[in-house]
């Protein structure tokens, strides 16, 4: 496991899923990523965690595409966007922006795979609150939209041309 | 009597300068500096924007069901509530752990402690320390660090993926695991899980080797900056093991004075509250603690790393323990008050983490089928453990119908309160005081909090929210600049 080695077998298609699902609308990600897993969608791995960190670049090892999912507190109510790797685009790393996942990556062993930001707009993110009404109304349009996409997914990668 | 720039005695006359909030600290912390006319630091301090209410949101829910939902309380240290709230849940149910669970949440600690310091020395710490403090703000990060820094980049990711995979094995799932439950656990390991783990056990103990010779060489390198940045006198608080070593899974209380005296040892955890002290102040959502013997003005202390490593006897991993002399022995033995100094610490502790996870694995007891344990039921517990940023405490009244009536939840971030406030202000008086503030000037406020690996509030994080914002503010109240730096954090 220490090894920029792509792990055997590893699904084509990733969907990270970020949020805490206790505080309010941040849990859109991982309500959708609940939903994807439902699906059993062939070639898809689906992941969620609190907030990106660097160690997530490891889990685009092997990949051919790569989707991360998110809350949002501005914007439309939701929209995918294709992702490039950005150097320094925050503040911060005790949580990383998706971009700066896709740059570590780059860091670390080269060229990341293809990556797309499914970002939904959430209202409140308050400890113990429910999902709210509105972004439970976006989250079905967001999934309506996007799980098609995820259908079609990419061939198995071949061990020889990961990583 | 409050502490020397905590309060200014005319705080309208001064103009504010507010760091909020902190780059690379978790949540939503501020500082403000309060400047005179010439530039000169009346009050700094450092404050919590959000109030947590997690007490509020765990009370009334049943008792078992409390080591999981915890988690949600933080995205950096998830499992350090878990095993605290299950350690709790151990004296409701009246368990004396077995074997087996006992070793498996040992391994699930020391993946986290693991993982957890490797984050904060390779990617939160490194870019301070290797670029300087005064490096432009967009090389201060991860991505810089592993393009100048590849191998070491490297080798911070993959030890955090080892740790994270001893977390995934204990805990049966890579985030909010289920693992530790209460009286025991809900799995042990199987033998094809011991093998993956052990596989890479021994490179995690050479590559944390190296990060100790790194720490150390760090220090070295400028013993003026490192022992003198920040620095300041206070107690130490930790638990130690029943011998006196270092234990971060389970133990009693212990506190040394400024001098490494010790105060008191084998303070029963499950009255914790006999031993220290929860101070409301009006300006934070944080409290102060300070050990009640020595009251509020004397009685303040550091957790964490550096306390940890001087506060206990001995440390049972060999190489770690090397390490731990070697350090007090570069001190000349006496108490090591720098936060600088918590780097090397962290370093030694993550040492100790992967050979105490080497030696657990060779133990057969993790293989058991005996997990849980149950006895007399108790209306009240305690657990306390040491997580990575210091003493983590979870206390609990169930009532008759299973529900949590109270909790308090003492996190290592609210013991170092006062220890933080503290070493930003020497860091104001040695570097801000009477200067023209700029973007790297204001950085060194974040290094000395940074040195403390604090936890501020919990993982909140949707896109586009916590930018860092830079005011300054006349005495008047207008502002007359700001700069806003970063998109998402």
């Amino acid at each position: 496991m220490l090894s920029l080695r792509p792990r055997p077998g590893v699904a084509p298609v990733l969907v990270i899923a970020i949020g805490n699902p206790s505080r309010g609308d941040d849990a859109l990600g991982p309500l959708a990523a609940s939903r994807l897993e439902a699906m059993r969608l062939a070639g898809v791995e689906v992941l969620t965690d609190f907030q990106l960190q660097v160690e997530h670049a490891l889990d685009l090892l092997g990949r051919r595409r790569v989707l991360f999912i998110d809350a949002a507190i501005d914007g439309p109510a939701f929209a995918l966007q294709p992702l490039a790797p950005v150097a320094a685009p925050g503040a911060s790393t005790h949580r990383l922006p998706p971009q700066a996942v896709l740059a570590a990556y780059v860091q670390l062993t080269g060229a990341p795979p293809p990556a797309q930001l499914l970002a939904i707009r959430g209202e409140s993110f308050e400890l113990g609150a429910p999902l709210s009404e509105p972004a439970q109304a976006r989250l079905e349009a967001a999934l309506a939209a996007c799980a098609p996409l995820l259908r079609a997914a990419p061939a198995p990668c071949p061990p020889p041309a990961c990583g | 009597m409050g502490f020397a720039l905590e309060t200014a005695p005319h705080p309208e006359s001064l103009r504010r300068v507010a760091i909020d909030p902190l780059s690379r600290v978790e949540g939503h912390g501020k500082v403000t500096l309060l400047l005179d006319a010439d530039g000169h630091v009346a009050q700094v301090r450092l404050h919590i924007v959000e109030f947590r209410g997690f007490e509020k949101f765990i009370q009334g829910r049943p008792y078992w069901e409390v080591p999981v939902m915890v988690q949600r309380l933080c995205g950096i240290c998830p499992v350090s509530h878990h095993l605290a709230a299950a350690k709790a849940m151990d004296m409701i149910v009246g368990s004396k752990l077995t074997p087996t669970a006992e070793k498996v949440r040992r391994l699930m600690h020391y993946g986290q402690i693991l993982q957890s310091h490797a984050l904060h020395f390779f990617h939160l710490a490194s870019p301070d320390l290797l670029f300087g403090f005064d490096a432009e703000v967009g090389r201060r990060n991860i991505v810089a660090l592993a393009a100048a820094h590849p191998e070491l980049a490297k080798k911070g990711v993959l030890l955090r993926k080892y740790g994270q995979e001893v977390i995934r094995v204990t805990a049966g799932k890579r985030v909010h695991g289920t693992g530790a439950i209460p009286g025991g656990v809900n799995k042990s390991l199987t033998a094809e899980e011991r093998a993956y783990l052990q596989e890479d056990v021994y490179r995690a103990i050479a590559w944390s080797r190296e990060a100790v010779d790194i720490a150390r060489r760090l220090h070295e390198s400028n013993r003026a900056l490192y022992d003198g940045f920040g620095a300041f006198r206070s107690n130490l608080l930790s638990i130690v093991g029943p011998d006196g070593a270092m234990d971060l899974y389970d133990g009693q209380l212990r506190a040394r004075d400024a001098d490494g005296r010790i105060l008191f040892d084998r303070g029963d955890c499950a009255r914790y509250w006999e031993l220290i002290f929860e101070e409301v102040k009006p300006w934070s959502y944080m409290k102060f603690l300070f050990l009640r013997q020595l009251g509020p003005e004397q009685g303040w202390y550091k957790v964490g790393p550096l306390a940890r490593v001087q506060n206990c006897d001995r440390i049972h991993a060999p190489l770690a323990d090397a390490a731990r002399r070697e350090f007090l022995d570069v001190f000349g033995g006496g108490p090591v008050h720098a936060p600088l100094a918590y780097h090397w610490t962290r370093m030694i502790e993550m040492l100790a983490a992967a050979e105490t996870i080497k030696d657990l694995l060779h133990d057969d007891d993790l293989l058991g089928a005996d997990l849980v344990a149950q006895g007399e039921r108790a209306e009240r517990g305690v657990g306390v453990i040491e997580a990575p940023r210091g003493t983590l405490i979870h206390h609990y009244r169930v009532d008759e119908q299973d529900q949590v009536t109270r909790a308090n939840l003492i996190v290592s971030t609210t013991h170092n309160n006062q220890a933080m406030n503290e070493a930003i202000r020497q860091v104001a008086r040695t570097y801000l005081d009477g200067r023209q503030l700029t973007e790297p000037l204001l950085n060194h406020i974040g290094v000395a909090i940074r040195a403390f690996d604090p936890c501020l509030s919990c993982a909140t994080h949707a896109l586009s929210q916590m930018p860092l914002t830079v005011e300054l503010v006349d005495a008047d109240g207008r502002t007359i600049d700001s700069s806003r730096r970063g998109g998402a954090c």
